[in-house]
Order: structure tokens, then C-alpha cells, then sequence
């Protein structure tokens, strides 16, 4: 429940062994910070491939079409992250990975999710169903696409921003709500 | 703030600041009396409250390591992080929903109402219904508490609308903004609700009652407090004569401590309370302090609860809002002809988008997985609150293996349903459900269980000795001058919030322990 949510500077420009690259949609809620619209994420324990498949694993998991590649990179950041402290964790992924097969990042929707239902109840499997979902609706990229807006007290809260302003039901009578404080 | 000596054998140790040690020790040191405060979390602030949820949740949760077994979903789910409840001074009132309904007479009588249950160790209170009904008036006006002594409701939210339309459709008549100790508008010194839905993480306007900000200040300004945080008891001592005379607790730079004491008040949250008394054990305690009757730690209780979502082709936002802004209250019966016992609050609910699919979703993954969140924005809740039936064999242990980062042995959770937890639990869907679907959700969805937010019952009081820890004052049936001050003592939890009941039961031991003192009785 602590994920590591925002991707660093050093995410975007390192290239290295194991990366995965993409470039952000126009107008991405993302374009705004990153030093230009192609990314790349630095893996410290990945290959290229074992990355790949990581993606395509994230994505398979939580299928959110018209979400930014870069929102699941950083869930495989995170996986990377922690590989890269806990060997066990290492083998763990690196096993997983290949136990999916070579050809698994580039299949279609269908054959991922069988590949992932016959493991799904492995510890690989598990551990990366969870980061997926600690890491993924956590970042700013998550709360545009969902129309997420976060915390509101910096803007005087959602008093007078709409927290009341649905009109396809009926109002509640005063009875059984109470007045606005202003 | 007073600084009371380690030796000091005159002080009350309060172990735990939320609801029932923060209470308490207002209640005590503004009588005079010097007490210690241990409490083994940061002090934070509403300045310092995070408002990154992922970055809240580290801050306020308990999260030494704990194991959990039995057949409810959480120790499948969360088999580490059974309970989600506060390590912070405040206690888990920093964290709360804010939500104070009474239990009501025939809750109190369960074991009397509702007959000898099987599989269940239902008992009576030992206490007058009419004696709590005046503790909730005073803890009512102390806390500001919503639609009572003339303070109004709190306004409708989207989500308060959508869950009122559907609740009136169905007819249901008791369905209102709630009982809430959040201020609707300035009172005693804290400012009103800005509605912006992060009442989990800690109200920045401190709208939301929290002895953080409440009783633990004006405690240190009395003279009388020696708060002391970061610090976590590990052991409570006796004498030869029984009594209970200090208490071991590491520092916040990890040394060992021990303050004698002239009493000691457990308020912990009913997993580290019983926790503690079992690690308590001595050669007159083999069972641990307390236990003669083996009842410490059993008979857990932690509320029914499940989340149900109506998902609507319109947007909601449902996060804008105070959290638990709402409640049906027509369920609150006694009515075994839906098929079990006790009652059930549906109270408003919504829980924001990093926090959402942790602990509010069925387990899934996959496209049928991601349409829920794909509806976030168009999003209304509703959370049950049952009554749970008490088993002996729910229960808080020491578990055999694992051990904290003191060597200590964590708390074991074991939970299995009872059958009226699952009837209760399913009728309240299926009500939820049909509300929802009556004003057009396209899809409604129900939750795994999640960790309890409500810990309850793990040393109660009976009027039989045999039957539970304590008396009719949390006060040890086995140790004259040891008091549980926390969720603990309930008897039975009915289908109320319980930080209400807690806080009445604190105001309630306070007035004792100060007359038993003066008399030399303590």
C-alpha cells in the first residue's frame, strides 16, 4: 500500500540494459512534467524482455484500453524495484516470466488470459496482481483517466466544488439533511 | 505537559490515546489525578496529515506484522493486515468515519432477545440501558455529535442523493445525513466540514471529532498528563499481592522501560489489548493477566461488513463528501423472520480511487474486473454494518511462530462466520442491490470482506465472572485495580459504530475510578 507513484527524472532519461520506452499520448496529463513525450523506464534486475512481459502481464490484469503504457510501467518499475533488494523476489519474477513462455507479450488478449489463469493461483501471479493494483490507480496519469480528483483541502474542499451539484435525482428535503455552513 | 517518575507509584497508567485511553485521561487528569499516557505511534497534526492516501495509510495504520486465520475473506485477502485500525496519538479517532449512532435496549439484552443461539456466546450487558443512555447524552454534546441537542445534519452529497432516492423508492423511512461527530458548522474550538472526502486520512479542518485534537490537549493543559509516544507496552506486572504495579513498555529509542503504577487502564484497540494481557502471563497468570476464565481474547467481534456499489450511466463523484454522510436505519430490527438476528445500519460509503481496489472490490482481475473501475466516476456506496454473533473460538491469540521486531510473539486473528453473519450480510445486499437497480445502476457489485475497521468484544464485560474479563466497569474480574477502556469491554457489538459507545463507557469508568480513588478504594 505504499507505492511508488510518480516517475522520477532519472526514470525518464536512463537508458540502459533493460528498459521499456514508449511516447505519451498528446495532451497526457504526463506531457506536462516529462522532459519530452517519449519515456523510458530503467530496469535495475529486468531484461528488456522479462520487462515486456511484465507489461503485458499488467495490462492483461487490469485492462484499462485507452490508459497511457506509462501508468503500467510504473507498476513494472515497482516489480523492478523490488527485485533488485530481495534475490528471492528476483527468482520469483525471472521463473514466472518464463514459466509464461516467449511468445506471451505478444499474444492476443484471449491466450494471456489463459496463460495467466493457469498460474493464477502461483505466488508470481498473486504478487503481481497486487502491485499491479497498489501501483497502477495510484498515479496522477490513474486519477485523470478516472476523473480521479484527489484531495481538495488545498482548494477549500469540495464544499463549494460540486460535492453536491448532481441533478438527475431529487434533492433531499431538509429534514433529513441539513444547511450549507455559508 | 507534567513529567511523572518512572517510580512514581501514584500515577493511572492509560495505555492506548483514542477513543477510551484519550477520553479517560481527559476525564482523570482534569479531576486532578496524574496519569502516564503510553502510546506507541507519532504524534502527527492536521498540518502533517498526509493527503496522499497510499502515504496516509503509512502514517496513521497499525502496521506491526499480525497473522489471521479462519474462514472470513481478510485472512485470505489481507492475511497480515487483518484489521485496519490506527499506531498514532488519537488513536483510530484520527482515522474514523465519524459515524455515532446508540446502540439501542434490545442490542444490550442480545443474549435475552434473541435466545442461546448455536455456535454463538451471546450474552447480556451487565449495565442498565438507562445508565448508557445518559453517558451518550453527555458524550453526544461533548463531541457535537449531528441531529442531536439542536445541532443540525450535515448536507446531502451526490452520493447521500442517490443512496436517498433509492432508499425512499424502496419506502424505507429512516434515512437521514446521520449521527455524525463532524461539525456542520464551527464548535468548540474545531472548524465545520469543507466536504472534501478524506475524513480517512485526517480531517485538515479537524471538523471530525479526535482526541487528537480534543481531549489529548486539553489533558496536557490540566498539568496532570506525562504523554509519552513511540512508547509500546509489553507487559503489564503484579505483586505478590495480585495487584497489578507497573508496566513494561520500550521507548521510542527502543530501551526498556518500567513505570510503577497505581492502576493501569488498557485501551490498546481489542487486538493489542488482549495482545498484551496474554504476554502478561506470570506463575499466578499461566493463562495470561486477567484470564482465569479464559476469555481474553475470544468472542471477537468485528461488525458484518461489505461494501455494495451501484455503478450509474451518470457521474456521481462520490468521493466529493464527507465519507459516511448517510445512513438507512430501517434495518436496525429485531426481525428473525429475514433469517437471522440482530440488525444492520447501511451507511453511505466511498472510498478513494488508490484505496478502492485494495480493499473494496470482490477478488478479480481481467476485463470484468476493470469495467468496475471503469465506472468509477459514475460510482454510489453503501456499506453494511451488522451485528456479528460472538464466538469463543473467534479469537485474538499469540502466534505460535511469528514475532515482532521485539521478539515478541503478534497478535493471531481467527474468524469464522458465523450463519447469521452470512444471512445478515446477504439480506443487506440483496436490499442494497435492489435499491440501487430501482433508480437505474447498470451494474451493482459487492465487496470480498474487507480488514475490520471495528475491533470488538475481546474482553468484555459479564455479570458472570466465568463469562468474560470484566465487570461492569471494565474493571478485571480477576485484578482489582486493571481496567479495559476500549472496544474491548463491549459485551456484544450490536450494529452501531462503536467509538460512540466507547467514549460514553470512558465518561462513564472516569466517574468511577475518580470516586473509588477518593474513597481509597483504588
Amino acid at each position: 500500500m505504499k507505492p511508488e507513484n510518480t516517475m522520477d527524472r532519472r526514470g525518464f532519461l536512463a537508458l540502459s540494459t533493460g528498459t521499456i520506452t514508449g511516447v505519451l499520448a498528446a495532451g497526457s496529463p504526463l506531457a506536462a512534467f516529462a522532459p519530452s513525450r517519449a519515456w523510458a523506464v530503467e530496469l535495475n534486475a529486468l531484461t528488456d524482455a522479462e520487462g515486456a512481459a511484465l507489461m503485458a502481464m499488467t495490462r492483461t490484469i487490469a485492462p484499462h484500453d485507452k490508459l497511457e503504457d506509462a501508468a503500467y510501467a510504473l507498476v513494472v518499475r515497482a516489480l523492478d524495484g523490488d527485485a533488485a533488494h530481495d534475490a528471492a523476489a528476483l527468482t520469483r519474477l525471472r521463473e514466472g516470466i518464463a514459466s509464461l513462455g516467449a511468445g506471451f507479450a505478444g499474444a492476443d488478449e484471449a491466450d494471456r488470459v489463459a496463460a495467466l489463469k493457469r498460474i493464477e493461483n502461483t505466488p508470481f501471479f498473486q504478487g503481481v496482481r497486487a502491485k499491479t493494483l497498489q501501483v497502477l490507480y495510484s498515479s496522477p496519469m490513474a486519477y485523470a483517466y478516472f476523473g480521479y480528483e484527489g484531495e481538495a483541502f488545498s482548494k477549500g474542499g469540495y464544499l463549494t466544488r460540486g460535492f453536491n451539484d448532481l441533478k438527475w435525482l431529487p434533492e433531499v428535503p431538509l429534514k433529513d439533511s441539513g444547511p450549507l455552513p455559508y | 505537559m507534567a513529567a511523572i517518575e518512572l517510580h512514581d507509584e501514584g500515577a493511572v497508567v492509560i495505555i492506548g490515546s483514542g477513543a477510551g485511553g484519550g477520553t479517560l485521561a481527559y476525564e482523570l487528569t482534569r479531576r486532578g489525578i496524574k496519569v502516564v499516557m503510553l502510546e506507541a505511534g507519532k504524534r502527527q497534526s492536521l498540518a502533517s496529515f498526509s493527503q496522499d492516501p497510499n502515504e496516509a495509510f503509512g502514517q496513521l495504520t497499525w502496521l506491526d506484522p499480525r497473522n489471521s486465520s479462519g474462514d472470513w475473506d481478510p485472512a485470505r485477502n489481507n492475511p497480515g493486515l487483518p484489521a485496519w485500525h490506527c499506531k498514532t496519538v488519537g488513536g483510530t479517532t484520527v482515522h474514523w468515519t465519524a459515524a455515532t449512532p446508540r446502540l439501542q435496549a434490545t442490542e444490550v439484552r442480545a443474549r435475552t432477545h434473541y435466545g442461546a443461539v448455536e455456535g454463538s456466546s451471546l450474552i447480556d450487558w451487565p449495565i442498565p440501558y438507562g445508565e448508557l443512555l445518559h453517558y451518550y447524552q453527555q458524550a453526544e454534546r461533548r463531541m457535537g455529535v449531528t441531529r442531536r441537542n439542536g445541532v443540525p445534519g450535515l448536507p446531502a452529497s451526490n452520493n447521500f442523493k442517490v443512496m436517498y432516492a433509492a432508499a425512499k423508492k424502496k419506502g424505507y423511512k429512516r434515512v437521514h445525513t446521520g449521527h455524525m461527530a463532524i461539525n456542520p458548522r464551527p464548535f468548540d474550538g474545531r472548524g465545520f466540514c469543507i466536504q472534501q472526502g478524506f475524513c480517512v486520512q485526517g480531517c485538515k479542518t479537524g471538523a471530525k471529532w479526535s482526541t487528537l485534537y480534543t481531549e489529548i490537549p486539553r489533558a496536557e493543559a490540566t498539568g496532570n498528563l506525562d504523554l509519552r509516544i513511540e512508547c509500546t507496552a509489553t507487559r503489564i506486572e503484579h505483586g505478590a499481592d495480585g495487584r497489578v504495579n507497573a508496566v513494561i513498555y520500550r521507548d521510542a529509542a527502543g530501551a526498556e522501560q518500567r513505570q510503577k503504577a497505581r492502576l493501569v487502564c488498557v485501551a490498546g484497540n481489542s487486538i493489542e489489548t488482549p495482545r498484551l494481557l496474554l504476554l502478561s502471563e506470570s506463575a499466578r497468570f499461566p493463562r495470561g493477566l486477567a484470564n482465569s476464565s479464559d476469555q481474553v481474547g475470544r468472542n471477537y467481534c468485528r461488525h458484518v461488513c461489505g461494501f455494495t456499489w451501484g455503478i450509474f450511466d451518470k457521474p456521481i463523484e462520490f468521493w466529493r463528501g464527507a465519507v459516511l454522510g448517510g445512513v438507512i436505519e430501517d434495518e436496525v430490527v429485531l426481525q428473525p423472520k429475514r433469517g437471522f438476528v440482530g440488525g444492520y445500519r447501511l451507511e453511505l460509503m466511498a472510498l478513494d480511487l488508490p484505496t478502492i481496489p485494495l480493499v473494496g472490490l470482490p477478488y478479480g482481475w481481467g476485463r470484468d474486473f476493470a469495467d468496475i473501475l471503469e465506472g468509477y466516476r459514475n460510482m454510489a456506496g453503501m456499506f453494511c454494518n451488522g451485528e456479528d454473533l460472538p464466538r469463543a473460538t473467534n479469537r485474538i491469540t499469540l502466534d505460535p511462530k511469528l514475532r515482532d521486531a521485539r521478539g515478541l510473539p503478534v497478535a493471531h486473528v481467527h474468524v469464522d462466520e458465523h450463519a447469521n453473519d452470512t444471512a445478515l450480510r446477504d439480506h443487506a445486499h440483496v436490499q442494497a442491490k435492489g435499491m440501487y437497480e430501482s433508480i437505474g445502476a447498470r451494474r451493482v457489485v459487492r465487496s470480498a470482506v474487507p480488514p475490520a475497521t471495528h475491533n470488538m468484544c475481546t474482553a468484555r464485560m459479564s455479570a458472570d465472572p466465568q463469562d468474560g474479563v470484566t465487570n461492569l466497569h471494565g474493571r478485571a474480574h480477576d485484578v482489582p485495580n486493571l481496567f479495559i477502556s476500549d472496544g474491548s469491554a463491549l459485551s456484544t457489538p450490536g450494529a452501531a459504530n462503536p467509538t460512540l459507545t466507547i467514549v460514553s463507557l470512558a465518561l462513564r469508568q472516569a466517574e468511577y475510578l475518580a470516586r473509588e480513588m477518593a474513597a481509597r478504594n483504588l
